[in-house]
C-alpha cells in the first residue's frame, strides 16, 4: 500500500516507521527538515520538506497514486483542509485526518472524511484505567513496571520531561 | 445584513469598518486577545475574542442568524474550516473566503464555499495587465473556471494578421466575442480582417487554451 502521512511529529514520525515495518511505501512530509530526526535510522521511505496542505507538495509526493493518505499535524485545521484535499483534488481512495477538537471531528466524519480524534480515544482509555485498572485497556495504559527502565532518565528531569 | 467577520487582521479590520460605516451589523471573531481588545476599544464591542473555526464561538457571535460569513485570516486553512463550520452547523447561506494560495481556490468551490478571493491573484492580474507578454490575458472565468474570457493581443508575428475571421480554424467551443481596434469596440464578422494591434476578446475553455494561443499568437 502507498502510504502519504502529513506531519512528521510523535505520531507522525511512530506511524510512518511502523507502517514502513510492516512493508508499506511511506511518503512523509513535513513542514521542518528537522522533524525528520524523529525516524529511526531504518525508515526506508520517503521524506519531503514541505506544506502538506499545498496542492503542488502533495502531487510531489505522489498523491495522484497513494492509496491512503494521513493528516497528522498539530493543526486540526490543517488536517481538515490536507485531508480533504486529498480526497477531492487528488480523489485518494482514503484519508485519514487527526483532529484534536471532538465536536470538528464529529463535523468532518458527515463530510466523509475518516476521523481519528487523540481526546476521545485518551479520555476512553483512562476511564477505563480508572475504572478497571491498566490491564483492562489492551495496551493503552500500559501497567507500572517494578524496576525503572535501564538507562531511563531520573523523574523529574529535563529529559523525562521532554519524553512526556 | 448580518454579517460575520472572521479574522481581525489588516483586511478584517477594514473590512469590518467600512461595513459597520455601510450600516450592516457585524460581528468579529479574532483569536488574538490582545488584538481583539485594540480593535474593540475603537469600533465598539462588536468582537468576539476567540478562535472563530470553533462552533461555540462563532455561536456566541451568532452566527445562527447570519446572512454572511466572511473568512479573511492570512491562514487559507482556518478560513476554509471556518466556513465550513459556519455553513454545515449554522446554515449560513453565504460564505466568502480568503484565499492566498490560487491553486485553492478550485477546493474551495468545490467545498460549497459560495465565493472566494485571492489578493495574490488580483495583485498577478494587475501584473499582468501592465506588463505586455505574448500571451493570452484571462479577464474572466465563469461555471467555475470551465468558461474564460481571455484577451489576445495581434502583434506584427501573429499568424492570423491579414486574414479574414471565417479563415480561421478557432478551436472547438472558442468565441471571438469581439474585436478591439483603435479602443473601439467592433463586431466580428467572416469577412472582417485582422490586422496588426488588433485585440480580441475570446470566449474558451482552459483545455482549449494552448491552441488558441498558438492559433493567434504564435509561438
Amino acid at each position: 500500500m502507498r502510504v502519504i502521512i502529513i506531519g512528521c511529529g510523535r505520531v507522525g514520525a511512530r506511524t510512518a516507521a511502523e507502517l514502513d515495518q510492516r512493508g508499506d511505501a511511506v511518503t512523509v512530509i513535513d513542514i521542518e527538515q528537522r522533524s525528520f530526526v524523529r525516524l529511526p535510522a531504518t525508515f526506508g521511505g520517503t521524506t519531503i520538506r514541505g506544506s502538506g496542505a499545498d496542492e503542488d507538495v502533495l502531487r510531489g509526493a505522489g498523491a495522484e497514486m497513494t492509496d491512503l493518505l494521513m493528516a497528522l499535524t498539530e493543526g486540526d485545521n490543517r488536517n481538515a483542509m490536507a485531508a480533504q484535499l486529498g480526497k477531492h483534488i487528488f480523489g485518494i481512495p482514503r484519508v485519514i485526518a487527526k483532529i484534536n477538537d471532538p465536536l470538528r471531528a464529529e463535523a468532518y466524519r458527515s463530510l466523509g472524511l475518516e476521523t481519528i480524534c487523540r481526546t476521545v480515544l485518551l479520555a476512553d482509555a483512562l476511564v477505563m484505567a480508572a475504572a478497571d485498572g491498566a490491564e483492562a485497556t489492551e495496551g493503552r495504559v500500559l501497567p507500572p513496571t517494578a524496576e525503572p527502565l535501564r538507562g531511563a532518565p531520573p523523574a523529574g528531569s529535563m529529559a523525562a520531561r521532554e519524553l512526556d | 445584513m448580518y454579517i460575520v467577520v472572521v479574522g481581525g487582521g489588516t483586511v478584517g479590520y477594514y473590512l469590518t469598518k467600512e461595513l459597520l460605516a455601510a450600516g450592516h451589523e457585524v460581528v468579529m471573531i479574532e483569536k488574538d486577545p490582545a488584538r481583539a481588545r485594540n480593535i474593540a476599544d475603537e469600533l465598539g464591542s462588536i468582537v468576539v475574542p476567540n478562535d472563530g473555526c470553533e462552533g461555540r464561538y462563532q455561536e456566541e457571535a451568532g452566527m445562527g442568524r447570519a446572512d454572511l460569513v466572511a473568512a479573511v485570516t492570512g491562514d487559507d486553512e482556518d478560513n476554509l474550516v471556518a466556513c465550513q463550520v459556519a455553513k454545515m452547523r449554522f446554515n449560513v447561506p453565504r460564505a466568502i473566503a480568503r484565499v492566498n494560495n490560487p491553486k485553492h481556490e478550485a477546493l474551495f468551490r468545490q467545498l460549497a464555499i459560495d465565493d472566494t478571493v485571492s489578493p495574490t491573484r488580483a495583485i498577478l492580474a494587475v501584473i499582468e495587465h501592465d506588463i505586455p507578454i505574448h500571451d493570452l490575458l484571462h479577464l474572466a472565468e465563469l461555471e467555475g473556471g470551465e468558461v474564460q474570457i481571455v484577451e489576445a493581443q495581434l502583434d506584427a508575428d501573429s499568424p492570423v494578421v491579414g486574414q479574414e475571421v471565417h479563415e480561421l480554424e478557432l478551436p472547438e467551443g472558442s468565441l471571438i466575442a469581439v474585436l478591439i481596434r483603435d479602443e473601439r469596440a467592433i463586431a466580428v464578422r467572416a469577412d472582417t480582417r485582422l490586422l496588426n494591434g488588433d485585440k480580441l476578446l475570446v470566449i474558451t475553455s482552459p483545455e482549449r487554451e494552448v491552441e488558441l494561443r498558438s492559433l493567434l499568437i504564435g509561438e
